[in-house]
């Protein structure tokens, strides 16, 4: 899984049935130490979250289809969390 | 899934099977404001409805193939997508 920072989110009318009614959010990939490394995803959200909230995300295809309870939805990246905290030492 | 744009078309002569018909076209990746970035790539069009100039978002890997019907081709991108509009809210 991976930390990123929601900065805005796509919509997409004409898409795969499988992405129907699902909320896509623009995530920016962060190192440990918050700092954006310059690389994104659009990633399915499952929690809610919000532009400007750190989340985590997984990249997993079988994993996310697992959370999307789909056996064969062409899915991988999907927010499985939002962050509190980051400590890194 | 990342952010692309439809720059061209690709017409195979000869497809492996379970490819014929499926549109093939030629996306160059943007990066995350929206600006070309690395090199083009050819995805398999999912919605066979994209075409050249269009903002699309697509998939790489197994998960491409799996967009298709039938799903088990030899494809590694696939458009999954036609994105009407992108908000971004800088931080």
């Amino acid at each position: 899984m991976i930390v990123g920072t929601v900065t805005g989110h796509l919509h997409s009318t004409i898409a795969h049935p499988f992405y129907r009614a699902k909320p896509l959010l623009l995530v920016e990939r962060e190192d440990a130490s918050g700092v954006p490394t310059g690389d994104y995803l659009i990633a399915v959200d499952t929690v809610g979250a919000g532009v400007g909230e750190p989340v985590l995300v997984m990249e997993e295809g079988t994993g996310a289809r697992q959370v999307l309870a789909s056996k064969n939805g062409p899915v991988r990246s999907v927010i499985v969390g939002i962050v509190d905290l980051v400590s890194s030492s | 899934m990342l952010l692309g744009r439809v720059v061209g078309a690709v017409v195979p002569a000869v497809v492996y099977d379970g490819l014929e018909g499926v549109p093939m076209l030629l996306v160059q990746p943007l990066d995350r404001s929206g600006q070309p970035d690395g090199r083009t790539l050819v995805a398999a069009d999912a919605t066979r409805m994209a075409g050249p100039g269009e903002l699309v978002c697509y998939e790489g890997g197994r998960e491409a193939a799996m967009a298709l019907d039938p799903s088990f081709v030899p494809v590694d991108h696939a458009i999954i997508g036609i994105v009407d509009d992108v908000v971004r809210e800088p931080r």
